[in-house]
């Protein structure tokens, strides 16, 4: 059987895609590509994961000229049909300002870009992104970011909440979830949700960077691990 | 007939500034202690080539709505001036 094609989307000042694609290349049975942000064309991608970095330069706002890049109306469009889409750090962003999810991410509380790790718990193992997660597992990935302090309107975090929609949430050691153990402010220690239909999903932490010994950690891993098998 | 608008992008009061917080502690350490806060937003002027001013500022909410500003976040505001 032949590789299944993900697409790994490249920005202008994307500078997590390589890594995004030696994560995804460690997986047998799938094939990573490049996806310029410039070109209309998926390339018969299964899923499509937008990268971490500073598309754009982060200009006007994180992710708000990414979104109206020509790979982006294609990946809006293919999403709408069930596509499934990852967003990481900055990926997420522009799932935020592409409305692809809902709210947005503001200035970390404490002014400071954050680049260490962070505990999560995946909260909905549910979804075709953490089917391989336990509710109750505690998992070390981290984070890099200075804009990850996600918000949204008191009606829509609650239709979030109700729609189990919060994927991951940041936690501490022993997965206590705690205003200490939250790293940048966000809203219910928010790192990672999805849209309604369970296809899109986006996170701050990184999981390309925790999916190797080598690297400190393998729990990023199984979020790959998870999508993939499904596709 | 061309336009310049002038326009300001500034986080609603809801959301946390930290930079403003930051400016704020800074004046306030500075002895300037009448002050009560600060709000750090952004301003963008571009100009608007039609003869119409109604058509300028329909193009003008378009251009803030869409991409200028995040209307989860911030607010906009814009005043036209002939070029």
């Amino acid at each position: 059987m032949a590789d299944i094609t993900i697409g790994v989307v490249v920005f202008p000042g994307s500078n997590c895609d390589h890594d995004t694609m030696h994560a995804v290349a460690s997986f047998e049975g799938v094939k990573p590509v490049m996806l310029w942000h410039g070109s209309h064309d998926l390339q018969g991608a299964k899923a499509i994961i937008l990268p971490g970095g500073f598309s754009y330069g982060d200009y006007l706002r994180a992710g708000s000229i990414a979104r109206f890049s020509p790979i982006m109306q294609e990946v809006v469009d293919a999403a709408g049909k069930g596509l499934p889409v990852l967003g990481i750090c900055n990926g997420f962003q522009v799932l935020l300002e592409s409305g692809l999810l809902e709210g947005a991410l503001s200035r970390n509380r404490d002014k400071k870009f954050l680049c260490r790790d962070t505990f999560i718990r995946p909260v909905n193992c549910n979804t075709m992104f953490t089917a391989l997660y336990g509710e109750d597992e505690v998992l070390s990935i981290p984070i890099a970011h200075g804009e990850g302090n996600y918000f949204a309107p008191p009606e829509v975090i609650e239709s979030l909440e109700e729609h189990d929609q919060v994927v991951f949430r940041y936690t501490d050691r022993e997965g206590q979830i705690s205003d200490e153990a939250n790293p940048n402010g966000s809203v219910g220690n928010i790192a990672g949700i999805m849209n309604r239909r369970g296809n899109v999903l986006g996170l701050m932490p990184h999981p390309e960077r925790a999916s190797e010994k080598l690297l400190g950690s393998e729990d990023g891993r199984r979020l790959f691990a998870s999508l993939f098998r499904q596709l | 007939m061309a336009y310049t608008a002038k326009i300001k992008v500034t986080l609603r009061q809801s959301i946390l500034d930290v930079q403003g917080k930051a400016v704020e502690h800074a004046l306030l350490n500075l002895g300037y202690g009448s002050v009560g806060s600060a709000r750090i937003g952004k301003y963008i002027e571009v100009s608007i080539n039609e003869d119409d001013a109604l058509a300028a500022e329909r193009i003008c909410n378009e251009i803030c709505l869409k991409l200028l500003s995040n209307p989860v976040m911030e607010n906009y505001s814009f005043e036209l001036e002939k070029a």
